[in-house]
């Protein structure tokens, strides 16, 4: 390598066109032979030049070359500097392409003097100032935000990676670091090394008495009754760059969280710490591959539980396995290796208990949830194929003879979650046009819904492509549900939701009512008003122009279900008080719960218009929302006491 | 082409003619044949003539002395001498039908072979129609050129076949391939400086496409530390480009210094007397300067350890001269002193447990260190009240030192520049640790308090009348209390201020500049007293004398100069280096000073005679980093590779290599009493080090300081005792306060 850049050195000179060009703006014309000799001669003086401003660079203690040190170096070959190009960060020049020709320019912007007269002055740069902290404090260093964290995100990677190479003989240095990096004195890590040189060093994870506290405080709050509290600890979880030596304990605290409690169904805690695995992969600074042991299990239950709750009927535990597989799929993004293989492993899992005949709904639901959260490809090779299979077994129960409730409702929100994945899929690999016998033939029993979704998500596609340019946040995934089935079930008008969820987060692209994220507290009202201008909008332009995905799942209520206008005028007033009524207690729940992204979430309690509004208007399912809406969420939670 | 520009170029070709004398000689006559005026098709007749003459076979000494006699000739204005001498030593047939060949098809043949560049080809044309008429004596126009284009005539003139080049160099290098392993390190050592010269001498004569082929063939050969060079090198394609090439003009003008057994060395000779290869054997006669010793051939990793700077390793005997490292007795004072240390314990009512350790001090410093310099050997300023009210304090200080160790790490404390964009060039700390002074690149120096204790500026000399003089806070009443803050800001350089230094009474302050300037600032009325001018290229750093007084400046001009505060010109002016000094550091006894330089050699250098002392070779890169041990003994140098190098200066030898960076060492300091090397660097870390340790293990070695051949034990890992990362700033100046807390500094980068 060596060898190559050092031939590629003394072949470097400037190109003869690039003098002749230069030769010609100042309206000169010069032969072939003269810009050789030129271009050499140009070559060799920039490369002094360029050598000599490198001095100035180290002087400077800089690790970047500036203009003035080419001044600089000009100056001291008695040559008049460059006027003109002052930069203190970059390099101004920008390159283009094109015709054939690759060049990079100085762009010069024509500059308005009135506008820079009229413009009030930049504030000064501030003034040079001194800080002091502690470095080292007797040779260990504190773990204070001055610092960098402990062990940094890319050490922590290679040590779960590799963790036997730290220790090779040959490579002392990175052990070094480690044992430095366990804030071990490194007299006696040394010791400790001598002795054992091949086995992976013992990490001591001792955690000091402020770390306990913290750690108390935190995982207190995570799983506490104060939303408040929750969302500032989450957002610790996800922001402090100190947590590395918690992360062992964090991790212990979920798994053992998560099977305790889902052996007594509680369903909000398994939201609570679900919500504490995400916050712990939002933050930037730690490596959690090492824990994953630990996590992915904790994770896969949550999605694929046969209950999850006390009451299945009524409790929105889909959304929580909603929640859960996405967590497992950017999971699956983020660590999947050719060595863990987590990728391949889970969606083996899940097939294998999708391809089981007894696998309960509940189970269904959430093995087809994971995979399609893994990604178009994945629905495209695993789902699609089975839609009519599965299409066979929603039929049986929907049309059969009435087994249970449960079933129906497991039935029914499989059929709303294959078609709000696969219609995307299949509007984007079927060619057109959707003809519903042919949907019929090709996916059995769900074809004729399946086809028109498709026809309204590609009616969104061109819409979306249409407003490229105005500022979306991510509609990424057109959720058109509802179907007419559902409306059958009297009582689960609280399945309905999961659409009139993602109504708001294409209202939110309308950023009409700014209003409504930063004042939710006045609760019912507020949201009703919002609710039905959104649906009297999406009602009116359903029809003209099938608008955003707004539009969606009311014309399919129009559609469907003949009191099309009802669920509307519902959710106002009546529809959300007789749900609300009926059971209260756990709707407050789930309340609480969607603040961390979770859309879905808020389905059961979105009828009774409550707490869930504010969620739902905000819960754009974008990771960049999530931040904020964390700042509302208490709000939210301040609801839920009453 | 040529003909246009022939009229302005000829002020320049006069400089060329004495250098080319001898190729002119062979344009004329072609000339002369094909008409005057015809010269483009002359210009490349005469180059091909120029390039000629050497290759022919009829033995190459014979025709030297030809060109030799014919060159004197013609300096003389002999022309016709010349002419007649050329037609009988048959020169001229062969030169005629090249010429005409060359005229008759242009350039056609010279393009590949002898690409000369334009320039050239003009200013040996010119002279040809001017010689014949008149033939002006051509003068000495080109001034400061001239004696440069001399000593490379005298250095390069005897080529040979530019395609034999290759030849030479590979048969030199199968044949060092072929020989035993133990010499084969050694004689290895041969290759880059024969390669950079045989190069040069290509380049020299006009050869540029052999030499470029010659140079893509064998620079990846050459160790991976010369890159740096070899980057420089890979530049220069044509004689104009040597000229004013400093690196080029080292390699001209001084030796490059091998270190060789006298085994390997008679092997070397015998091969090259068997191949008759004397165009090698001319340049080791001529540009490298081999050290023969006597004993066991030297290994690779030797061999490595002590080479890598500009000019190979130091000769033995540049490293014989007595350095007298110890420390200087604390004089007479020391009494006077101890007893008003006491008093002043007494006063606060301590008890004596100093007395003892204040005995063995008294008897250390009872002349019983051989090794340190007379006491006068310089004339050191006399120490004032306030000195010894000083020292009375670091001795009080040093009771309460906390010991290094190992297993006693010191706490380090960061000084972060918040919104420096950059700017910050560098840092020093008073021996006290009460003030910080920084020199950024927006041409200001800032100093800062770091106590509680506010920066006052002396009051206006109008003010200072009205003053009673002798009252007894006379020194409170002088100061401003209007112009108390926490920063003063000293404007005067007009360029970066590289290089910054407290005087040890904390009166003064030096920073000196890309300005060229050094300049001495009071911390009294922050005001610039005076600045010392004489060097006229950036000054990188400058140092002040442990006592004061004096200092020591070194730049881009290469030299080291030492100064007194009162004189405005330098006492001393330390030259030798082949490369910008970039350190400079003041041996505690103030007789020695050390420099680092971009040549990659530290220097010594001997205050009172201005001799060169010591010069230690083996780091790779430019020296950023200069620091020694408070005992006088020893000393580190850190350096653009990351290294950092432990060196004996009472033998002349390293006696360390650490190694952990990942890029320059900007900072050295060693612990009050010895214990601990920090090192700071570019790559966001500070990393302590044991010193004990590091020179414990090599003194215990029995080494043979005849040779200087030690073996350096791999043990940087051991040595390193922790690394802490800062969170994304650079160190770049580290100091050990007298209790021994480490203070570093640097500016916070944000990314």
């Amino acid at each position: 390598m060596a060898d190559e850049r050092r031939q590629k050195q003394c072949t470097v000179v400037l190109p003869t066109e690039s003098v002749k060009v230069m030769a010609e703006s100042a309206g000169v014309q010069l032969q072939e032979e003269s810009c050789v000799a030129l271009s050499d001669e140009v070559s060799y003086r920039i490369k002094e030049i360029a050598q000599d401003a490198l001095k100035f660079m180290h002087h400077g203690k800089r690790r970047k070359l500036t203009t003035s040190d080419i001044d600089h170096a000009l100056k001291m070959k008695n040559v008049e500097p460059l006027y003109g190009f002052q930069s203190q960060e970059f390099i101004p020049f920008r390159f283009a392409s094109g015709g054939g020709r690759e060049l990079h320019f100085y762009e010069e912007k024509e500059v308005d003097l009135s506008d820079i007269i009229n413009t009030p002055l930049p504030r000064v740069p501030l003034d040079v100032s001194l800080k002091a902290h502690w470095l080292s404090i007797e040779g260990v260093q504190p773990a204070i935000p001055e610092n960098p964290p402990p062990a940094p995100k890319e050490q922590q990677k290679a040590e779960s990676t590799e963790p036997l190479k730290a220790v090779k003989p040959g490579q002392e240095e990175e052990g070094g670091i480690q044992t430095k990096g366990q804030g071990a004195t490194s007299a006696e890590a040394k010791g400790k090394k001598e002795g054992m040189m091949r086995i992976k060093p013992r990490s001591t994870h001792e955690l000091s008495v402020e770390q306990q506290l913290y750690y108390k405080e935190i995982t207190e709050a995570c799983v506490g009754s104060c939303e408040a509290k929750r969302a500032e600890a989450l957002q610790s979880i996800a922001t402090d760059p100190g947590l590395y030596q918690m992360l062992p304990r964090f991790s212990t605290f979920i798994s053992e969280g998560v099977r305790v409690n889902v052996v007594q169904n509680n369903l909000a805690l398994l939201i609570y710490l679900m919500r504490m695995v995400k916050a712990l992969m939002d933050n930037p600074t730690l490596y959690l591959e090492k824990y994953l042991h630990e996590l992915l299990p904790a994770v896969v239950t949550c999605i694929v539980s046969k209950q999850l709750c006390l009451r299945p009927d009524v409790d929105n535990h889909w959304a929580l396995r909603d929640f859960a597989a996405r967590l497992m799929a950017q999971s699956c993004k983020t660590f999947s290796t050719t060595t863990n293989n987590i990728q391949s492993r889970i969606t083996k899992t899940f097939t294998k208990s999708l391809l089981d005949e007894k696998t309960q709904w509940t189970t269904r639901y959430g093995c087809i949830a994971g995979l399609s959260e893994l990604g178009p490809d994945v629905i495209k090779t695993l789902i699609l194929a089975r839609l009519s299979i599965e299409g066979a077994r929603i039929k049986s129960v929907m049309e059969g003879p009435v087994v249970s409730n449960i079933d129906k409702i497991g039935a029914d929100h499989v059929q709303s979650l294959l078609l709000k994945h696969c219609a995307s899929v299949i509007a984007k690999t079927r060619p057109l046009p959707d003809v519903v016998d042919q949907y019929r033939t090709d996916y059995g029993y769900l074809g004729p819904m399946l086809c028109s979704h498709v026809v309204k998500a590609r009616a969104q596609a061109v819409l979306q492509a249409q407003q490229v340019n105005r500022t979306t946040l991510t509609i990424t995934q057109p959720r058109p549900s509802l179907t007419v089935t559902q409306s059958g079930l009297g009582g689960s008008v609280g399945s309905r939701p999961p659409s009139i969820i993602k109504v708001p987060s294409s209202l939110t692209l309308m950023s009409t009512r700014p209003g409504t994220p930063t004042q939710p507290s006045p609760p019912a009202t507020k949201y009703i008003v919002m609710q039905t201008s959104a649906g009297a909008a999406s009602t009116q332009q359903v029809i003209t122009l099938t608008s955003a995905q707004s539009g969606s799942p009311i014309t399919s209520t129009v559609s469907s279900t003949p009191s099309s206008l009802q669920p509307m005028v519902k959710v106002e007033s009546g529809g959300g008080g007789g749900v609300a009524g009926a059971r209260p207690l756990q709707k407050y729940i789930v309340v609480s719960l969607p603040t961390s992204a979770s859309a879905a979430a808020a389905s059961s309690l979105d009828p009774k218009g409550t707490g869930g509004a504010p969620h739902v208007t905000t819960s754009p399912l974008t990771m960049e929302t999530v931040k904020m809406e964390r700042s509302e969420s208490p709000a939210a939670s301040t609801q839920s006491p009453h | 082409m040529a003909a246009v520009q022939d009229g302005p170029i000829e002020s320049e070709s006069d400089k060329e003619t004495k250098t080319d004398v001898l190729n002119d000689g062979a344009g004329n006559i072609t000339g002369s044949s094909t008409g005057v005026l015809s010269s483009p098709p002359n210009a490349t007749s005469s180059d091909t003539g120029a390039a000629k003459p050497m290759a022919p076979p009829p033995g190459p000494e014979n025709q030297q002395t030809l060109l030799a006699v014919l060159q004197y000739l013609k300096k003389n204005n002999l022309l016709e001498s010349v002419d007649i001498l050329r037609r009988e030593a048959g020169l001229s047939d062969d030169e005629d039908s090249q010429g005409t060949d060359g005229s008759g098809s242009a350039a056609n043949a010279d393009e590949g072979g002898n690409a000369n560049s334009l320039l050239n080809r003009v200013s040996i044309a010119t002279p040809a129609p001017v010689a014949v008429p008149a033939a002006p004596p051509p003068k000495a126009s080109g001034g400061e050129d001239q004696p440069d284009v001399n000593v490379v005539l005298s250095a390069y003139s005897q080529q040979g076949d530019p395609a034999l080049y290759d030849t030479y160099y590979t048969g030199l290098k199968n044949f060092i391939e072929s020989v035993l392993d133990c010499h084969r390190a050694e004689l290895s050592q041969l290759f880059y400086p024969l390669f950079v010269h045989m190069y040069l001498e290509l380049v020299y004569n006009n050869h540029e496409q052999v030499g470029k082929t010659f140079f893509d063939k064998f620079s990846g050969d050459q160790e991976c530390y010369y890159q740096d060079d070899l980057r420089v090198l890979s530049s220069v394609s044509k004689r104009e480009h040597m000229r004013g090439n400093e690196t080029l003009l080292d390699f001209r003008t001084s030796k490059f210094v091998l270190r060789i057994s006298r085994d390997s060395y008679q092997l070397l000779k015998r091969h090259l007397q068997e191949r008759q290869n004397n165009q090698i054997w001319n340049i080791i006669q001529e540009h490298l300067y081999i050290d023969i010793f006597d004993g066991m051939p030297r290994s690779k990793s030797q061999i490595d350890s002590m080479s890598g700077s500009l000019a190979g390793e130091a000769r033995r005997e540049a490293n014989k001269v007595k350095v007298f490292y110890g420390l200087l007795k604390e004089p007479e004072i020391e009494v006077p002193l101890d007893d008003e240390d006491e008093e002043a314990e007494n006063e606060e009512g301590k008890p004596k447990k100093k007395k003892p350790k204040k005995d063995s001090m008294g008897n250390k410093s009872k002349k019983q260190d051989p090794n340190a310099p007379q006491q006068a050997r310089i004339p050191l300023p006399e120490l004032k009240d306030s000195d010894k009210l000083d020292k009375i304090m670091n001795l009080k200080e040093a009771t309460k030192r906390i010991r290094l160790g190992p297993e006693a790490l010191p706490s380090i404390c960061f000084y972060s520049f918040l919104n420096a964009y950059q700017g910050l060039t560098a840092v020093d700390f008073t021996d006290d640790s009460s003030l910080i002074a920084g020199g950024f690149a927006d041409s200001t120096v800032r100093v800062w308090s770091v106590t509680p204790k506010k920066l006052r500026r002396v009051k206006s000399a109008v003010d200072l009348n009205v003053i009673d003089k002798d009252s007894d806070d006379v020194l409170e009443r002088i100061m401003d209390d209007k112009t108390a803050s926490e920063s003063k800001v000293m404007y005067g350089h007009t360029g970066p201020v590289y290089g910054i230094s407290f005087s040890s009474d904390r009166n003064y302050l030096l920073s000196s500049s890309e300005d060229g300037t050094v300049r001495l600032w009071s911390l009294q009325t922050y005001t610039c007293l005076v600045g010392y001018k004489g060097h006229n290229y950036p000054v990188w750093d400058t140092q002040f004398s442990p006592f004061g007084y004096y200092f020591i400046s070194g730049g881009h001009d290469r030299v080291a100069r030492l100064w007194a505060t009162d004189h405005y010109q330098p006492l001393r002016i330390f030259a030798g280096h082949l490369g910008d000094v970039t350190c400079t550091q003041f041996h505690p006894n103030s007789n020695y000073v050390a420099t680092g330089s971009a040549d990659r050699t530290v220097r010594m250098w001997d205050v009172l005679n201005g001799n060169c002392v010591r010069i230690l070779t083996g780091h790779k890169g430019p020296i950023h980093s200069l620091a020694f041990s408070p005992n006088g003994k020893f000393l580190a140098s850190g350096a653009t590779d990351g290294r950092v190098l432990l060196w004996d200066i009472g033998h002349g030898l390293m006696i360390g290599d650490l190694k952990g960076h990942t890029d320059t060492v900007y900072a050295l300091k060693f612990s009050r009493d010895g214990e601990i090397l920090a090192s700071g660097s570019m790559d966001n870390t500070v990393r302590l080090w044991n010193a004990y340790k590091a020179f414990d293990d090599v003194e215990t070695d029995d080494f043979t300081s005849a040779t200087g051949h030690i073996h350096l034990p791999e043990n940087s890992h051991e040595l390193l005792l922790g690394t802490y990362m800062t969170k994304s700033t650079p160190v770049i100046h580290l100091h050990f306060t007298r209790r021994n807390l480490l203070l570093t500094a640097g500016a916070y980068n944000p990314q």
